[in-house]
């Protein structure tokens, strides 16, 4: 079978692809000429090992994400579950309230879910989430990591709230949603999350 | 319609002048004149009395070199912010002043804004850019989307210019400390795995910057260093801003700020640009530093769009937020 290119994102290509006899979405992480061999091979090799490590846990731990199916570090490549959903960013604007309000609900339980395991997604933005069956699913953790760090789990929605601000910028109690959907579910002191995100959007505009 | 820009948000300040010829800005003159610390950072006080002992001397030069007399002004523009009080303070009071002399309108503008709308404004074919604004404190990747312009990424901490700046004051060298580490850079070869950092579109510095530190610490090669250091802040930046261009799906990157004058980062960004089949584009050296002209030709399209500020409206806003600026200008 030829491989059909479903994407082509900043840092990857994803591709349509069969193993095993199932359909399968293999995620490439292509070379960029950009930068010299040495930070390419490394950035590469340690995005993938960490992304696929990260799919596992979050897995484990009960928040949906695609199964894996292989891992090829040399070439970047991650082999795994297609989704046939959609991407949240695509359907979100176009949802009913009520709708759009659980969404955002459920994104909230969902990172507070990871960040109790103290895994940070890295790149919460709704290009990276996906309905599919009306399961909320997280791809896309090739800049994650693990932290118990409250400034990095503030950091991990502040990515998402700057994400919703450029995005969706038309329903801004979606973010508040999304909070009320964390506070609900994290374990630690949301409140602390809360403040530290406020402290980074005060920092990162202008000193 | 012609219009004078006084710009004046960090060490350095500028008066140029611009005139509007269908759509496209042209510069008339664009003077500024940079406060150099005897040592250490900037002292805002400091850069504000350099200033305010400089600025009515580059309005009398910015107008004489061309042709055109104070009569000719249609229009004072100013930057507004962000930036250090006590220096916009200095800009804003000249504009002011010169406003009411010369009897003509006067309009505040900001500053990110003004660096991505002179690209658009002087370079052919730059309508709808990604900006990777880099200066000394401002690191941004400024984009317009849903009638606004928005920051897609930013540094967390410092500004890649303050980072280079820092690491150079711990070697010795002369600020600003951007060239001569550029020139190092071309001579390393070696490289030298520093922390790389990026949390979705936003980058962060200070990790990289203490660990390159202490390489120079330990006696690697310093040259060595300024490579990987140019490298690895480089790759990131690149990176973050081909991330903003998949993200609002824009085919154009512009580079500004004081650092887009290094060769290495543009070619970096202008490889990148190229394999994704979009353009890339540089202002002049004069447009990419701080300087009146883009603040000028802001202030002109604003006003010609309909934007009107009285005096009394007039105050400066240290933390002028690049998304706080209501867009009348293009859609
Ligand atoms: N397992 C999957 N099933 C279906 N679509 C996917 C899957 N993985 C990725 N995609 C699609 O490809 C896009 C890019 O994938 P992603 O992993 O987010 O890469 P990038 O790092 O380039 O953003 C996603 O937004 C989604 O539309
Ligand atoms: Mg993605």
């Amino acid at each position: 079978m030829t491989k059909k290119i479903l994407y082509r994102g900043a840092e990857a290509e994803i591709l349509l692809s069969t193993y095993m006899g199932r359909t399968v979405v293999e995620k490439r992480r292509v070379q960029k000429a950009y930068r010299i061999k040495e930070i390419d091979r490394q950035l590469i090799a340690s995005r993938t090992r960490e992304e696929a490590k990260l799919m596992a846990e979050s897995r484990r731990i009960g928040v949906s994400v695609p199964l894996i199916y292989d891992v090829d570090l040399f070439n970047g490549i991650i082999t795994m579950e297609y989704l046939a959903g959609d991407r949240v960013k695509d359907i979100l604007n176009i949802l009913g309230k009520q709708k759009r309000k659980r969404i955002c609900q459920k994104i909230g339980e969902s990172i507070a879910r990871l960040h109790n395991h103290d895994i940070i997604h890295g790149d919460i933005t709704t290009s990276n989430m996906i309905l599919f069956y009306d399961r909320l699913y997280f791809i896309d953790f090739g800049l994650g990591c693990k932290t118990i760090e409250i400034e990095t789990k503030a950091v991990d929605l502040h990515v998402l709230m700057e994400a919703f601000e450029s995005t969706h910028s038309q329903y801004s109690s979606c973010f508040n949603n999304v909070l009320d959907g964390y506070k609900k579910n994290y374990r630690g002191d949301p409140v602390r999350v809360l403040h530290t995100i406020d402290d980074i959007i005060r920092r990162g505009r202008y000193r | 319609m012609i219009c004078l820009g006084i710009e004046g948000t960090a060490h350095s300040i500028g008066v140029g002048i611009i005139q509007e010829r269908k759509g496209t800005c042209q510069v008339l003159s664009n003077k500024i004149k940079t406060y150099q610390p005897e040592k250490g950072g900037i002292h805002p006080r400091e850069a504000a009395n350099h200033h305010a002992a400089k600025i009515a001397g580059l309005i009398h030069e910015s107008v004489r070199v061309t042709t055109i007399d104070f009569s000719d002004i249609d229009l004072i523009s100013f930057s507004q912010g962000p930036g250090l009080g006590p220096c916009l303070r200095t800009a804003a009071t000249a504009a002011r002043a010169l406003a009411l002399t010369i009897e003509k309108p006067l309009i505040g503008v900001n500053h990110c804004v003004a660096h991505l709308e002179i690209g658009r404004g002087t370079v052919r074919e730059c309508t709808d850019p990604v900006l990777l604004y880099v200066s000394g404190a401002n690191t941004q990747v400024i984009a317009f989307a849903e009638k606004k312009y928005r920051v897609f990424g930013e540094t967390l901490d410092i500004g890649i210019g303050n980072c280079l700046d820092k690491f150079g004051r711990a070697l010795g060298l002369e600020f600003p400390c951007g060239p001569k580490i550029e020139q190092l850079a071309a001579k390393g070869s070696q490289y030298l795995p520093l922390p790389y950092s990026i949390k979705g579109m936003d980058i962060a510095f200070s990790g990289l910057l203490t660990a390159s530190e202490n390489y120079v610490k330990k006696g690697k090669n310093l040259e060595d260093v300024c490579f990987s250091m140019q490298e690895t802040t480089f790759a990131m930046l690149t990176e973050v801003t081909e991330r903003a261009m998949a993200h609002t799906e824009k085919q154009e990157v512009l580079l500004g700020g004081g650092v887009a004058s290094n060769k290495r980062l543009r070619e970096m960004v202008q490889t990148m640009a190229l394999n994704r089949g979009a353009k890339f584009f540089v202002p002049t050296r004069d447009l990419c530093i701080d300087n009146g002209a883009m603040i000028a030709w802001l202030g002109l399209l604003m006003y010609q769009s309909g934007c009107r500020m009285s005096i009394d409206n007039s105050l400066i806003n240290q933390r002028f937020r690049t998304d706080m600026v209501e867009v009348t200008w293009r859609d």
